[in-house]
């Protein structure tokens, strides 16, 4: 099995290898994927349409709405398989279970995560609000405020992580956030516009067509944030206790 | 050194080191995936792969002279009206000429990251359904499962 797996992977790669014959070299600016016209247009436009300065949040949120739309469901479909596939209510889930000894890391993690947890989801916040104008986004900053739990219910034990952010709330939180992106689209909708078609929310949001654009990259982007946060903590709760959100780690 | 493997090199492996790079790494996670026998090594083979095929497209969207892909001059317009007197500097912002060559190219880098989102979706899930793997048959060693699950099989 070892010699056979060796020799296929050795054939596949010279083949991968020999194909990069044709691809441009290192940093060509001239190559076919950065000198097409979809490309070109995302950089000369995206600033002159939607008034946002970073391309890759403008092309995430804006261009491409339909996309990131369903990455996020995608993301709420794995959170809702693993709870599926692993959760189990034995034996869980009763007052008692709060009251064990889960006190999480000695004394000196426990200070140190109290001091710099404010920091971590303050600069999360950051990232989720400041996206279009910096590097940053509603995934980016939603996996920092999800870790800023995870490292809660490190230092402190589950159950203490789980009295702020308990199951049902996580889950509430996961259904708000799509349902905040989904609804900006039907909200556009029903401006008569198309659905994630930002330009026509210029009636009810300060500034023009562009700056409608602007700040709806924004209000979806949130939406983006809440899912991740709460799927990415749901994520290690289940996986970290077997299913039982008990006792972690 | 032989003319012919430093021709060799100097054409094909230093302009192109990024996809020797992206296969390397994606031929061991690949061959990490045929062979181990431990269900928790073939996913460290699948987020090998995943990694291999990101770095190949964010590679592409490298320029030379590119820099990141957020434009720098946003909220100049108060130094549009300022020096309104200097002739070209106004006529450059007011047709807001962008060089392309001076962003990389943005595309792989939003794809990619909703690659990420995909590859940390599967691989929560196949971590989720390999622990109930192990609940069910008590190992995660492939060939002791596929043991267990023939008929024969002693359980």
């Amino acid at each position: 099995m070892k010699l056979f797996g060796l020799i296929a992977v050795f054939i596949v790669g010279v083949l991968l290898l020999s194909a990069t014959q044709d691809f441009p070299s290192w940093g060509n600016p001239r190559s076919a994927a950065s000198d097409g016209e979809v490309s070109s247009f995302y950089i000369e436009k995206t600033e002159a349409v939607t008034k946002v300065p970073n391309m890759v949040t403008a092309v995430l949120a804006d261009f491409r709405g339909y996309d990131t739309m369903f990455e996020t469901v995608v993301i709420f479909i794995a959170g809702i398989g693993i709870i599926a596939v692993l959760r189990n209510f034995e034996g869980s889930d009763s007052s008692i279970d709060y009251d064990n000894d889960d006190n999480g890391a000695g004394l000196l993690a426990r200070f140190t995560c109290s001091l710099i947890l404010p920091f971590i989801q303050i600069f999360a916040l950051y990232v989720v609000a400041h996206g279009h104008h910096s590097p940053g986004g509603g995934f980016q900053g939603g996996v920092m405020l999800g870790a800023s739990y995870i490292l809660l219910a490190l230092a402190f034990g589950l159950s203490k992580a789980k009295r702020i952010f308990s199951e049902r709330r996580t889950m509430i939180f996961a259904a708000v956030g799509i349902f905040i992106y989904v609804g900006w689209g039907v909200l556009c909708l029903l401006l008569g516009g198309e659905f994630l078609n930002y330009s026509v929310l210029d009636s009810i949001l300060p500034g023009d067509a562009m700056m409608a654009r602007s700040y709806s990259m924004l209000v979806v982007e949130i939406g983006v944030a809440f899912t991740v946060t709460a799927i990415m903590f749901s994520m290690y709760s289940n996986l970290s206790t077997r299913g039982r959100l008990s006792k972690g780690l | 050194m032989d003319p012919i493997i430093a021709n060799f090199i100097e054409e094909n492996i230093v302009p192109k080191f990024n996809y020797w790079i992206y296969v390397i790494l994606m031929m061991i996670g690949l061959y990490a995936m045929i062979t181990k026998n431990n269900l928790i090594k073939k996913l460290i083979g699948m987020a090998i792969f995943q990694t291999a095929i990101i770095l190949f497209y964010v590679s592409i969207g490298v320029k030379e002279a590119g820099g990141i892909p957020i434009i720098s001059h946003h909220g100049s317009e108060h130094h549009q009206e300022a020096g309104a007197h200097s002739e070209a500097g106004s006529e450059n912002l007011k047709h807001n000429i962008i060089d392309k060559d001076k962003y990389a190219n943005p595309l792989p880098h939003v794809l990619m990251l909703t690659a990420i989102v995909v590859g940390v979706s599967t691989l929560g899930l196949a971590l989720a359904i390999s622990q109930r793997i192990h609940k069910s048959f008590g190992t995660l060693e492939e060939d002791e499962i596929l043991n267990k699950l023939r008929p024969g099989g002693h359980d």
